[in-house]
This record gives C-alpha cells, sequence and structure tokens, in this order.
C-alpha cells in the first residue's frame, strides 16, 4: 500500500487532497480554502470526523479547497484513505440525503445526460435543465488513476445531489476490468435507479450485472431494485441485442454507442451516420421485440444545434425514444423535436377517450370512426399524452 | 462617535471627521432641494493656450497641495494608465495626504495600494474595487473611504459634498482646446460621460489624450470651456484592455439558466408588451445572454423597444440594428462594437450620469425604465442587496450604477444560488447597498422570488410556469446545500461609508478581522 497519496482537482467545487500515512504525531491539517472566511471552520470539521469515522488517527494532510461541498469533502477524504489503509464497511455516508422514489420502468427516456463521475461541480446542477436522465459516468470520461476516488464521489452524490426529476443513472466499468466490480459495491448501497452496462455484447453480461447487484440489494436491504440498460456499442453486442434486451426484467432499454461501434467495424463515424444505419436499426427492432425503449447514441457537435435536430429526427423515425446528450444546452432542442403535433395530441385525446366511453358501455372493443382501436394505437396514445404532458403541452 | 439606526436598521454615524451624515430614510424619502455647488469662473483671455508639454507642467499649473481631492473617471477600464501615471508624479513630489476621487477603480490600479500606504492617499471617495478595496479593508486608509454609485458621485459632486481640486480626464480624441471625445483614436473607449460632472465643478480640469486632433474635436463629449490644460502623452491606456474585441456570452448552463428565466419573466409578466418597454443590462455573462434571449422573444412577438440601456456591447449593437429597439442610451462601451455604434450610429446615444442616474435633478431616466437585470454578492430575506462586500467581509466592489439603476419599475437582481460553496440568499447582507424596497424580483437556478410588496408583479405570474416561490424557501435550499456560513469579525473601526444616491448614509463598512 501507497504512504502517500493525491485525490480530487485544483477545480471549482472541489479540492486537491494530498495525504500522508503517519504512524505518530495525530493528524496535520494544512488547509487552504477559497471559502476559508464563510466555511473555514466546518471545511476542517468535515475533514477531522471523516478522518476519525474511517479510523485514521495518523495522517499529514494538504487540502487546496475551491468550495467542495461537505459531500465532497468527505469523498475526497475517504477516496485518499481508502487508498492508504484498508476500510471496512460502506465508508462515511454524507449527512444530506436526498429522498427518491423509483422510477417508472418505462418513463420518459427522451435525454440521458453524461456527467464526468470525477467532476463534482457538473454535477451539482445537473437536475436542473430537463434531462430526463442524468448518466455519472464512472467509465471512459474518468481516467484510470481517478476511477477509485470518482467512484467515491458518485456515491455521495447519488445520496446528497438533488437531481430533481431525473433518472440516476450509473455508467459503471465493464466486470471484466478490475473496475466493474468494484464500481458495483460502492455505488449500489446508494440506490441508484439504473445502472448502465457498457460494451455489452451478450446476455451473459445482463446477467452478471444482475445477479452481483441483487445481491447487493439483499445485503443492504434497499427499498426499490435497480433497473439495468445495457449499451451496445460492438458488432457482437448488435447481433445479440434481442438476448441482451429479454435477459432480465430489469432491462428498460438498450442504447446505441455509436463511437465505439465505428471503432469496433473499423469505420469513420460521419453526420450522416450511414455506416451505423443498419445496426441502429437492427438495435430497434431487438428493443422492441423485448418491449423495452430503444435510446440512440450522442450527437457530439455541441455547438451544431441543427444538426441536433436532424439527427434527433432521424433516430425518432428509425423508432428510437431517446438520445444521448453531452451537453445541457443539447435538451431542449431533443424534447422539442420529440414533441407531439397538436393534430398528434388531439388525435391520442379522442383514443383515449373513445376507450373510456367503450368501457363505460362495457363493450368488447372500442372504436374512433370506422376504424377499431387495438392495443398498439392504445399504447401510441398513452405514450402521446404522455410526451404532451411532460412538455406542458396539456395538463 | 454617534451611531444611530437607518431605515434597513443599519447603526450608521452621524458625523465622521467633521462632516455631518444623514442616515438613510427610504429610497425616495430625501426630496434634495438645495442648490449646486459652483465652479470657479475664469475669463477667456486667460485660456489662449492650453496645451501643455508635459504632465509635469499640468500639475504644476494646477498647483496641487497636500490634503487636496484629485479625480479620475474609468472610461478605460482596466487599460487605463492616467490614474497610475498622475499619482506616480504626485507621489515623486513627496505629496501627502490626497484624496483620490475616481468613478470606478480596477485591478490594474493596485499600486495605489503603495500610495496609501506610505500616506500619500489619505482616502478613496467613489468607488473601490479588487485591491485598494481590500487595503481599505485592512484598515490601511488614513481617513474614512466614501463609496458611491455613479449618480451618487455625480450628486455629491453637484451639491458639492465632493469638492474636486483638479480634475485627470483620460481622452481618446482631443483637440487643443479641450474638447475631447472617446469614439476615435487607438484609446476608443466609447462615452466619456463619468467625466462630465468633474469637467462641469473642478476648480481645475486637466484633459490628457495620446491622440491630440485639429481643431474642434468633434463630438464633444467634454467641451473645452471647462478645460483649463490639455497634455499629450503617448498612451493613455492599454487599447486590449480598455475593450475587448468582443464580449462573450456564458457557456455556463446554469448562468444560461438563470438569464432564461429572466427573460421569461419580462415576457410571462406582460411587462414586454407594454408600451414604452425599455431594458437595462450591463455585460457580464447573464446579462449578455438575457439581452439575447429577449432579442429571440422580441423578434417572435414583433416588440420594439423605444430604448435600450448601455453598457453598450455586440449584443445590444445587434438589437439596434435589427430593429428590436429604437435607442442605445449609453454610458459606457464594453466592447469595439459598442465604441463603433457609438460612433457610426446616430441612434446610439451617449449618455452621463446627470440625465441617466442623479437623483438631485428635475428628472433623470433610471426612473423611466421598465426593466433592470443587475446582479449582486448577497441579498437577504428583506430585499436588502450587497453589492460591494462578499460574505467574507472583504471590500472588493464599487457600487457602479446599482443604486441608481435599481430604480427601473422593475428590477431583477440575477445571481447563482450558490457561488463557490457561499450561499447568496442569506439571512442578512454582510452590508446594505441597496434597500429591499426598491429590489422586486431575484432569479437563480434554482427559483425565483418576488418580492412581496410586488404584489401587482406577483399576481400578473400568477399563471408563469417558472419556479416561483418565497425568498426564505430560496435561502432554506441554499443552507441545504452549503451549511451555515460564518460570519466574518469587524472590529468598531468604520473604514468606509456606503452612501445612498441621495447622499444620506445607508451602511457603514468595518475593518476586517481577516481569518486565516
Amino acid at each position: 500500500m501507497a504512504e502517500k497519496i493525491q485525490v480530487g482537482r485544483s477545480d471549482k467545487s472541489d479540492l486537491l487532497l494530498t495525504i500522508e500515512r503517519r504512524t505518530r504525531g495525530g493528524i496535520r491539517l494544512d488547509l487552504v480554502s477559497s471559502v476559508a472566511g464563510t466555511f473555514g471552520q466546518q471545511i476542517r470539521a468535515t475533514i477531522l470526523s471523516t478522518l476519525e469515522a474511517l479510523g485514521v488517527r495518523h495522517a499529514s494532510l494538504t487540502v487546496d479547497d475551491r468550495g467542495a461541498l461537505d459531500h465532497v469533502i468527505q469523498a475526497r477524504v475517504e477516496a485518499g484513505v481508502r487508498a492508504l489503509w484498508p476500510v471496512e464497511g460502506l465508508g462515511v455516508w454524507p449527512e444530506r440525503r436526498i429522498k427518491r422514489r423509483q422510477v417508472p420502468k418505462d418513463r420518459l427516456r427522451r435525454t440521458r445526460l453524461y456527467l464526468p463521475g470525477n467532476n463534482p461541480d457538473l454535477m451539482l446542477n445537473a437536475g436542473l435543465f430537463g434531462a430526463d436522465s442524468v448518466i455519472l459516468d464512472l467509465e471512459d470520461s474518468v481516467a484510470p488513476a481517478d476511477k477509485a476516488a470518482a467512484r467515491v464521489l458518485v456515491r455521495n452524490s447519488l445520496l446528497a445531489v438533488d437531481f430533481g426529476a431525473a433518472e440516476r443513472i450509473v455508467r459503471i466499468n465493464p466486470l471484466a476490468t478490475e473496475f466493474g466490480a468494484a464500481d458495483l459495491e460502492m455505488v449500489v448501497p446508494a440506490q441508484p435507479d439504473t445502472i448502465l452496462i457498457p460494451k455489452c455484447e451478450a446476455a451473459e453480461s445482463v446477467l452478471e450485472v444482475e445477479e452481483r447487484v441483487a445481491a447487493l440489494e439483499r445485503e443492504h436491504r434497499l427499498r426499490y431494485q435497480i433497473w439495468l440498460m445495457p449499451l451496445i456499442e460492438s458488432a457482437k453486442g448488435v447481433l445479440n441485442a434481442y438476448q441482451i434486451a429479454s435477459a432480465s426484467q430489469r432491462v428498460v432499454a438498450l442504447c446505441f454507442g455509436a463511437e465505439d461501434f465505428t471503432a469496433d467495424i473499423g469505420a469513420e463515424r460521419t453526420v450522416e451516420g450511414k455506416e451505423s444505419f443498419v445496426a441502429r436499426s437492427l438495435l430497434v427492432l431487438a428493443a422492441k421485440a423485448a418491449r423495452v425503449q430503444a435510446i440512440d447514441t450522442v450527437f457530439s457537435d455541441v455547438a451544431d444545434v441543427d444538426g441536433l435536430v436532424k439527427s434527433t429526427e432521424e433516430a425518432i423515425a428509425l423508432g428510437f425514444e431517446g438520445k444521448g446528450v453531452i451537453h445541457p444546452a443539447q435538451i431542449e432542442p431533443i424534447h422539442r423535436a420529440f414533441a407531439p403535433t397538436p393534430e398528434r395530441i388531439a388525435h391520442a385525446q379522442q383514443v383515449i377517450a373513445a376507450l373510456e366511453e367503450a368501457e363505460r358501455r362495457g363493450a368488447g372493443v372500442a372504436s374512433l370512426g370506422t376504424k377499431m382501436i387495438d392495443a398498439p394505437v392504445v399504447a401510441r396514445a398513452k405514450r402521446t399524452l404522455q410526451l404532451a404532458k411532460a412538455l406542458g403541452l396539456i395538463d | 462617535m454617534d451611531l444611530v439606526e437607518n431605515a434597513v436598521g443599519r447603526l450608521v454615524p452621524t458625523e465622521i471627521e467633521g462632516r455631518k451624515l444623514r442616515p438613510f430614510q427610504g429610497a425616495h424619502a430625501d426630496k434634495g432641494g438645495g442648490r449646486t455647488a459652483g465652479a470657479l469662473i475664469r475669463a477667456a483671455s486667460d485660456y489662449r493656450n492650453k496645451l501643455l508639454k508635459s504632465l509635469d507642467d499640468a500639475i504644476d499649473a494646477c498647483g496641487i497641495k497636500d490634503g487636496m481631492t484629485v479625480s479620475f473617471h474609468h472610461h478605460l477600464r482596466d487599460g487605463d494608465y492616467v490614474v497610475n501615471m498622475v499619482m506616480d508624479k504626485l507621489a515623486r513630489r513627496g505629496l501627502k495626504d490626497l484624496v483620490v476621487a475616481p468613478s470606478a477603480l480596477f485591478p490594474c490600479h493596485e499600486p495605489l495600494v503603495r500610495h496609501i500606504e506610505k500616506g500619500v492617499v489619505r482616502r478613496v471617495e467613489g468607488s473601490m474595487n479588487g485591491p485598494v478595496g481590500r487595503a481599505c479593508s485592512l484598515g490601511k486608509m488614513k481617513s474614512v473611504c466614501v463609496l458611491r454609485s455613479h449618480g451618487g458621485r455625480y450628486r455629491a459632486i453637484q451639491d458639492g459634498d465632493l469638492h474636486i481640486d483638479v480634475a485627470f480626464i483620460a481622452a481618446p480624441a482631443a483637440d487643443a482646446h479641450g474638447n475631447a471625445n472617446g469614439v476615435y483614436g487607438k484609446s476608443a473607449c466609447g462615452p466619456l460621460g463619468f467625466a462630465l460632472a468633474d469637467s462641469l465643478y473642478a476648480d481645475k480640469v486637466v484633459v490628457v489624450t495620446d491622440n491630440l486632433v485639429p481643431f474642434p474635436c468633434y463630438p464633444w463629449s467634454i467641451q473645452g470651456g471647462n478645460v483649463d490644460y490639455v497634455v499629450q502623452v503617448d498612451a493613455i491606456g492599454d487599447p486590449a484592455r480598455i475593450v475587448s474585441g468582443t464580449t462573450v456570452i456564458t457557456r455556463s448552463p446554469t448562468r444560461l439558466l438563470i438569464a432564461k428565466y429572466a427573460a421569461q419573466l419580462v415576457v410571462d409578466s406582460g411587462i414586454m408588451h407594454e408600451p414604452h418597454f425599455s431594458f437595462q443590462a450591463g455585460a457580464g455573462g447573464v446579462s449578455l445572454a438575457f439581452v439575447q434571449f429577449m432579442a429571440e422573444h422580441m423578434a417572435r412577438a414583433g416588440v420594439v423597444a423605444d430604448f435600450v440601456r448601455g453598457g453598450s456591447t455586440q449584443y445590444m449593437v445587434d438589437l439596434l440594428n435589427q430593429g428590436l429597439t429604437r435607442y442605445i442610451l449609453d454610458g459606457q462601451s464594453f466592447d469595439l462594437a459598442g465604441v463603433q455604434s457609438l460612433r457610426d450610429n446616430p441612434r446610439h446615444i451617449e449618455t452621463n450620469p446627470f440625465v441617466s442616474y442623479n437623483y438631485h435633478t428635475k428628472g433623470c431616466f433610471a426612473q423611466m425604465v421598465k426593466v433592470s437585470v443587475l446582479g449582486a454578492t448577497e441579498i437577504d430575506l428583506d430585499f436588502n442587496v450587497n453589492v460591494n462586500t462578499h460574505s467574507d467581509g472583504w471590500l472588493l466592489h464599487g457600487i457602479g450604477g446599482f443604486t441608481d439603476a435599481a430604480d427601473a419599475e422593475v428590477t431583477i437582481i440575477t445571481a447563482p444560488l450558490v457561488r463557490g460553496r457561499v450561499p447568496i440568499i442569506v439571512d442578512k447582507v454582510v452590508t446594505v447597498t441597496a434597500p429591499g424596497e426598491m429590489i422586486d424580483v431575484v432569479v437563480t437556478e434554482r427559483g425565483i422570488a418576488i418580492n412581496p410588496r410586488r404584489k401587482d408583479l406577483l399576481q400578473r405570474l400568477k399563471r408563469s410556469s417558472l419556479p416561483i416561490v418565497p425568498i426564505d424557501k430560496l435561502y432554506r435550499m441554499a443552507i441545504d446545500m452549503t451549511g451555515q456560513p460564518e460570519k466574518p469579525t469587524f472590529t468598531e473601526r468604520i473604514v468606509a461609508l456606503i452612501e445612498f444616491r441621495d447622499g444620506t448614509i445607508i451602511d457603514a463598512v468595518r475593518q476586517l478581522v481577516p481569518k486565516t
């Protein structure tokens, strides 16, 4: 085990901590903070109480704080301690807890906003921009050296940050890597809504995650089940998409990742997305066959709003129900593209009214004009009204 | 020292260093009624050649002595050379106890701190920012400083509260007679309005230029008939820091959300559709975004503003060029687009604090502005606003035009709920710059608070989908995130007075005991 380590960053809402193991001399804390005048004592107390709770009695710490909140300070201290000392149990959980209920399996997932798991500043306000889901990412956006610290930060953020109505998804590292299992052990007790399984290529990957998640749910007596969302990013994954989607009742959606997919098939990623057209279509078919949602990849040019809208319209035409988002500015254009037209809303209202009327009359079959209303029509109408309501188009 | 409680509950002195002070009584309680101060009258025959060879000659000619008051204006912003140039020369002459009266200071004026420490400068009246404010907080000034708004500074000069012995006016273009403007030359900065009072009321007026042009220099923002001497120097400032090529809109999603809420509030309240619609917003990232969002709303609804109020920026200029406003009424230019538009577009009008901000007049247009969007360091549960000190007690900012612009029909404060862990909504502000009675709306990314006094606004926004909440809910949200901040520790010694625009004392700043 190392004797000294640095965690965190000299960045807004974060801190850079250097912690060194000592065998005597108690705790030596050298604190510099941009908010020393207003929170100096509280920061010091948080650091010391975290060390105490983790059983550290002798250590030297240098802290350069840039306005980190308590749950971030605790995460950084705990990450430092975990790197130098063995830590039993769940660690130190933040005092502030945001209460959550399970999100419905078929909730709207038009936008899923990616947030790097090692950046507390971006997480702080992520719930304000109206994304249907936020993804606290432990995989691609976190360097290997930062993964352990990010894991603690993501856990604390799940507990202490108010993400509003957004579904809280954590993208773990693949279980095949050295990080994946540790990710689950750290974040599952903090009850995320959903786990995003990256580079998913087979049903077995889903089952393996499900098994570990279920065991952790039982061990920590979680209040509700965590959903799973496989991310298909390879040719093999596309070809196995249906098996992946139907591997577990916990799967709520299949997501497509174009960046890794194009690399996998040896193609260049283009704005038009011709290279992934077939794969995306297959993914939609697989998801729909398994009765789960299909969610499209991200559009990576933040400045190109027209391109984003075009890409979203194409995704909608293919049958996707959402897109990945890398900047909050992309949320509104995507939601606008998903908004049903007034004609579609009116038709959906007529369908539901006709159905209710048929139920009232005790009729087995409902019809609108000369057309019979069957289950898919009803499902589509309900979806349209759900969207219209989410957008404030109807009460 | 006798202290009395003023109308916002602050203990303020009634007299300081021989000057009688009036406590703040309310935003519109003071009715003025005095007569204006007068400048010394001289004969034109004595002014056949005002052009002097050097700044030293001008200082000699002005007869600057210990204890005198010298003034400057801030249109050259962080690129200004003139304040340091003049003050260094005065210091080299061994002068002491000078009062410096700038309309604003910037970080480039840090050398003033040395002059303060050596006793060359006794105090600052007008504005303190950054390093000079920090020195004031630490009690380095010999006597008590006075902070005033732009309109308050004009009023103080006009009413005789601030007597300027010698005014130094940096001019991007001037002729040998002293006519000057800010729109031509390598140091073009836009309007020169903040120096108008200095030119009218100071005993001696020196125009300092790096661009001497043949008579007549027109437009003449400063008129030669009010100028004693003209000096040409190599450079009055660094053009790159006087104005930026472009002012840039914020990219922060949180700040964009705040700006979006503010603009939506103007639409949802119906104000945008009222006759004589006008608004004012500064050059900060949120303000620029607000202007852009307003432009989109106005274009969609076919609304044309009567005027918009600068500081001018590219975004303001775009409004004018797109026909979304009839005029820009401009006090200062923040980017090159603003300077160029002021020079070239007759509907871009230069203003000064007499017509825009002064409270002791027969009317100023601050009160005609429908919506004013302003920033703040703190807002409290009574809607009192602090723009001078930070929550940790450091005096780091001047007032700018805050208390004047807050006289608009609807004053909106835009601020993040938490800035670098520090809550912006607090139980009591460290320093009151503007009374809560002038503040109508506080817009944060997590909610919007309407001053309960504005029942009309609350009524008009009843059907709005904006997240309108009581201000104490915003306060609780902030504290819930950050924890309760520690209060700063001050000594009893007053180091600066916060003067309201009418000349009354709204608060006093004490010497800070810094925390390590």
